[in-house]
């Protein structure tokens, strides 16, 4: 995307790729990739088996990838665009997730927490747990937009609080959603050897991609990011922009709140998605968008997602504790932004240029 | 020139003080005014100047994390790895002390080390790299917990009887004792840690107030290019808040492990996000340049006092706590919002005035122009 409009394209084909913000995700792909098939080829195998319910579903690392590194890669949609209008990032997904998750559960189960039957169709207790997810979204987009407090500042009242509230809705006490279908989300429809999260996430990516190709809000986001007083001097409205996003974000959080709880059937207020936000915001880094807003790439979130759970797999794959997994994911992550840093950037291109002849310099000079 | 004089004069009692001290002086009246109702209602134990020690003993370290994270909120950045920082110094002084069987000294100095570590790093990378301070402290953060488990899986207790002693030193306050139903006398007493605390915070007074670095760090924080432009090395400065903070999470770690005398992955958990709520409360602004150590102080003794309060109140069951802080911080940022920018209309207001006025006595072209300029400006805002 912004590798096209860059000023001093031209160059080799090599280059431009180079130059091509998805190249970072995707490089960082490659090498886990490769890392991986020269460690064991074996963590590619996939195999088709059959699981407790009967049907056909397959199986294997980078199944369990694409599975578990969908709720990020929704998030990521939804921090991409927070990020990209309003210069900063959304640190309550995590604590609105469990919101979310818990009115779900609420609406499913009733008062009862151990109840026979459903008490209202999974459709009903979604769309009320979306409108839940995306009122929270509102209101951190209210103080962002119309107080202009600082987003990491404004989200941080939802992130202290949020669990509390999640706790509130259900009195403390955690329901078990009866029923089979309620774990279709969190993991195989019957006849369907694909995991649910990755088709709903692929219906989120195909619907985000219809809503950037057919509506002005990437645009506007973005105009709205990189210049605000010039898009107000352009006839946008910056506030109803940045609220419109932070309200999108809800509405994705909810979608990965219903993943979430569906793998369990029930919610654990402290523990479910911790430090999600903290991943969501790393894929937005790692696909190279800026974190201080303006212009963004999609896609490249978006992998940088699926790279994120790449990693962690891989990690868990060498027995790396779960609690240990931090560490090596810092040290992944320092080295990838160290390696796209602007300032190394440079230095490691004028290194390039000095090893090339030159004879060659001259003739990309001119 | 004489106009902006004179309009500065007509502003009032409020309008004279600096951003700064405007968000302090609230921070500060808030902080007696709760103090003062829950003596008003809640007497029997707020009455006792103990509960107040009680509050400093339990938050000394949340202070010395809050002064680090103002500094580096006053230049403009913001450091979260302040709490994994301190589990990595309660982990590892742990270890080296029961299970290598260390010194009490040699451990302080582990601890600084750590923190120091971090801070170095974090700084260079952040400063001197251009990366986003959020994505580095973030790695920092996540590179500290993975760090403590790798150290020492499960939590205990330190059993040194060096370390012991000193986690057991209490300095009794004179006169200020109370009287327990039995009759007897109790002395009242901080710990240690409350002195750390308070010299850290004396200290980061002094150097932000009265010193040239000190005042780099505002520079720099409220508007980077001038800071440049002055001469102000501001690579440099940047790389010292975060070296700076880096050193008292390592401090603050160590007074939060003589605190709780353990070592556990699970401790300080949130510190960072309660450090930089306490910094907020405080009146320091993300956006840099504005901040004090002294509104840090308040800010995160009131951020204690009302988990005191609430549990005191009866309201003890754990959601309560986390509601009441996020509704305490949402009021303070729209208090302080709302504040800074009905000044900054006020501001730019008396500046267009004294433009125009300006604009009719010369009759310039140019300074019209300014007039001009501000007007737009002001439409903008």
């Amino acid at each position: 995307m912004s590798g096209k409009l860059d000023p001093k394209g031209g160059g080799s084909v090599f280059s431009r790729v180079l130059r091509n913000q998805i190249f970072i995700p995707f490089a960082a792909l490659l090498l886990l990739a490769l890392f991986n098939l020269i460690a064991d080829p074996s963590f590619f195998a996939i195999n088709l088996k059959m699981n407790s319910a009967g049907s056909y579903i397959l199986s294997g690392n980078l199944i369990s990838i694409i599975d578990n590194g969908s709720e990020l890669a929704i998030l990521a949609i939804g921090m991409t665009l927070v990020t990209a209008s309003s210069k900063g990032q959304d640190i309550s997904v995590g604590a609105a997730i469990a919101i979310s998750g818990s009115v779900l559960l609420r609406v499913l189960c009733g008062n009862d927490t151990r109840p026979e039957t459903i008490q209202a169709p999974i459709i009903v207790a979604f769309l009320v747990s979306a409108v839940a997810a995306m009122c929270f979204g509102a209101f951190n987009g209210v103080l962002v937009a119309y107080f202009r407090i600082q987003p990491m500042v404004a989200t941080l009242i939802l992130f202290t609080a949020g669990r509390s509230i999640a706790a509130w809705i259900n009195n403390n006490e955690l329901p078990i959603v009866p029923g089979e279908e309620f774990t279709y989300f969190g993991g195989y429809i019957p006849g369907c050897p694909l995991p649910t999260p990755f088709l709903i996430a692929i219906l989120c990516f195909v619907l985000t991609w219809a809503m950037l190709k057919f509506t002005n809000i990437g645009l506007y986001s973005q105009s709205v990011g990189i210049n605000e007083k010039t898009s107000r001097l352009n006839g946008l409205n910056p506030e109803l922009i940045k609220l419109t996003t932070y309200i999108i974000l809800g509405l994705c959080v909810a979608v990965t709140g219903l993943i979430k709880v569906s793998r369990l059937s029930t919610i654990n207020y402290s523990v479910i998605a911790k430090d999600i936000e903290m991943d969501a915001i790393l894929a937005v880094a790692l696909g190279g968008n800026s974190l201080s807003g303006g212009k963004f790439n999609m896609a490249a979130s978006i992998l940088g997602a699926y790279v994120i759970q790449f990693l962690t797999t891989t990690l868990y794959k060498f027995d790396v504790q779960a609690t240990a997994l931090p560490a090596y994911k810092a040290v992944v992550v320092i080295v990838l932004v160290v390696m796209s840093a602007p300032v190394v950037r440079e230095k490691i291109s004028r290194l390039t240029k000095k090893i090339r002849s030159p004879k060659r310099t001259a003739e990309n000079q001119a | 020139m004489t106009q902006l004089k004179t309009a500065g004069r007509r502003r009032g009692l409020l309008g004279n003080m600096t951003d700064t001290n405007l968000l302090t002086t609230i921070t500060i009246a808030v902080f007696i005014v709760m103090y003062v109702c829950a003596v008003a209602f809640l007497q029997e134990g707020f009455l006792k100047p103990q509960t107040l020690f009680n509050l400093l003993n339990a938050n000394a370290a949340l202070i010395i994390l809050s002064c680090g994270m103002t500094l580096v909120m006053i230049t403009g950045g913001i450091d979260i790895s302040v709490g994994g920082v301190t589990a990595l110094v309660c982990m590892s002084c742990a270890v080296y002390l029961d299970e290598a069987g260390g010194n009490v000294f040699v451990a302080i100095l582990l601890a600084l080390g750590i923190g120091l570590a971090f801070g170095i790093v974090q700084g260079f990378l952040v400063a001197y790299l251009d990366i986003q301070p959020f994505i580095v402290t973030l790695a920092g953060m996540f590179f500290a917990r993975g760090m403590t488990t790798i150290v020492h899986t499960n939590p205990f207790n330190v059993v040194n009887s060096e370390f012991v002693s000193l986690k057991e030193t209490r300095l009794i306050i004179p006169f200020l004792g109370s009287v327990n139903k039995k009759g007897n006398y109790i002395d009242a007493y901080i710990e240690i840690g409350v002195v750390v605390a308070l010299l850290v915070v004396a200290a980061l007074f002094v150097i932000l107030k009265w010193t040239k670095t000190g005042r780099n760090f505002y520079a720099v924080g409220g508007n980077r290019q001038s800071a440049l432009m002055l001469g102000i090395n501001v690579k440099r400065t940047t790389f010292l808040s975060y070296v700076i903070c880096g050193l008292l999470a390592g401090v603050g770690g160590f007074v939060y492990f003589l605190h709780v005398g353990s070592g556990a992955p699970s401790h300080a958990t949130g510190a960072e996000m309660n450090a930089i709520a306490s910094s907020i409360i405080g009146g320091t602004m993300l956006t840099g340049g504005v901040g004090n150590i002294i509104g840090t102080l308040f800010g995160a003794m009131s951020l204690a006092l009302i988990q005191t309060i609430v549990s005191s109140v009866g309201l003890d069951q754990a959601w309560w706590t986390g509601i009441t802080i996020a509704a305490m911080l949402c009021i303070f940022l729209v208090v302080q919002s709302v504040i800074i920018s009905r000044r900054k209309k006020k501001n730019t207001a008396e500046a267009e005035a004294s433009a125009s006025e300006a604009a009719v006595e010369a009759k310039a072209e140019t300074v019209s122009d300014k007039a001009e300029n501000s007007n737009e400006n002001t439409d903008n805002e």
